[in-house]
């Protein structure tokens, strides 16, 4: 019944509208997806701000000085790093719609994303057996708060990663899938920007006299 | 690794376009910026800790600048530049957070802790 008003209406006068031109995005999941990363972005600014804080707060128990292991860190550095242009590779691949080569090197991100995080577990386990647990100090809390919550990130990077597989797997190279392999890549690219943030301000900082 | 063929001209996709060369730029510079600040720390090349601590930060910048060009595909259009607004708006955010907090708990340090006075 609003139709014939409507009609009634636009042969009066033209219908004006205030934007002219096609402005918006077409799809706004890509745009969505970059603000949930902002708001994350948010939660580590956060977390890197206790640990500022928190930087010198030893409460006479183990400095960062003392065990930190430079070169466990180095290790684990280069294989994010590494999975960092590995994805790409994967990206390059989904762009010739090739599906074997996109899901081959998925798998590699997703090995080089796995040894960095039994890197990561392996220096939790060795840094709690050394009496420097999140219990210990307010240092070590803000320690286990920020670079575990990295590590939680790039676990759930993982299962994403796998899931993404199947999917690659049952349906190929549809526009979905697309959406989501270039979701996850800004997702995996946003978690090396971070650790470069902790890899500095954490470890290498940490160990300066 | 496969060559990157140019002669498809679909846009139905969604994203940038991405580039093999971009990719290999991005990742040669991140592993120069990477080495660096490392190889400063572990052969102690610099003698006093606040010169090494400003090197390190300045590369650890310039690296994030680097994964968000290369990587991350930031650029000044993308999404009508709402990517661009949204990054620089956090930016804000996260100076305004990581400033306050260091600055304030300094002040609360030195000027409320008993027998830190100068």
């Amino acid at each position: 019944m609003s139709d014939n008003t409507m009609t009634a209406n636009t042969q009066k006068a033209p219908l004006e509208f205030l934007v002219k031109g096609d402005h918006h995005p077409q799809n706004g999941t890509l745009l969505g997806f970059w603000i949930y990363l902002m708001s994350d972005c948010l939660i580590f600014a956060c977390l890197f701000a206790t640990y500022g804080v928190l930087g010198r707060s030893y409460a006479g128990g183990p400095t960062g000085m003392e065990l930190f292991d430079l070169n466990l860190i180095a290790i684990s550095t280069s294989l994010l790093l590494v999975s960092s242009i590995t994805y790409g590779f994967a990206m390059l691949q989904m762009q010739a719609n090739k599906v074997k080569g996109t899901m081959f090197w998925l798998a590699v991100t997703g090995l080089l994303g796995a040894g960095f995080l039994g890197l990561e577990v392996y220096e939790f386990h060795h840094l709690i057996h050394a009496g420097a647990g999140p219990q210990t100090s307010g240092f070590w809390t803000a320690f286990f708060a920020l670079v575990g919550t990295h590590g939680l990130h790039v676990f759930f990077g993982i299962v994403w990663l796998v899931t993404l597989l199947f999917q690659l797997k049952k349906h190929g190279l549809i526009p979905a899938n697309k959406r989501r392999v270039f979701c996850l890549s800004m997702f995996w690219h946003f978690l090396d920007v971070v650790w470069i943030g902790v890899f500095t301000f954490v470890y290498l900082m940490g160990v300066l006299p | 690794m496969s060559e990157h063929t140019h002669d498809h001209d679909h846009h139905e996709a969604e994203g940038p376009h991405v580039s093999l060369k971009e990719y290999v730029t991005g990742f040669v510079l991140a592993v120069f910026l990477t080495v660096i600040p490392f190889w400063v720390v572990m052969g102690n090349v610099f003698e006093s800790s606040t010169t090494t601590a400003i090197v390190i930060l300045a590369f650890a910048l310039v690296q994030i600048i680097v994964h968000m060009v290369y990587f991350l595909h930031m650029n000044f259009h993308s999404e009508g530049g709402w990517n661009m607004l949204a990054l620089i708006f956090t930016l804000i955010l996260v100076f305004i957070t990581l400033a306050g907090s260091l600055w304030v708990m300094h002040n609360l340090n030195v000027n409320m802790m008993p027998g830190m006075m100068n």
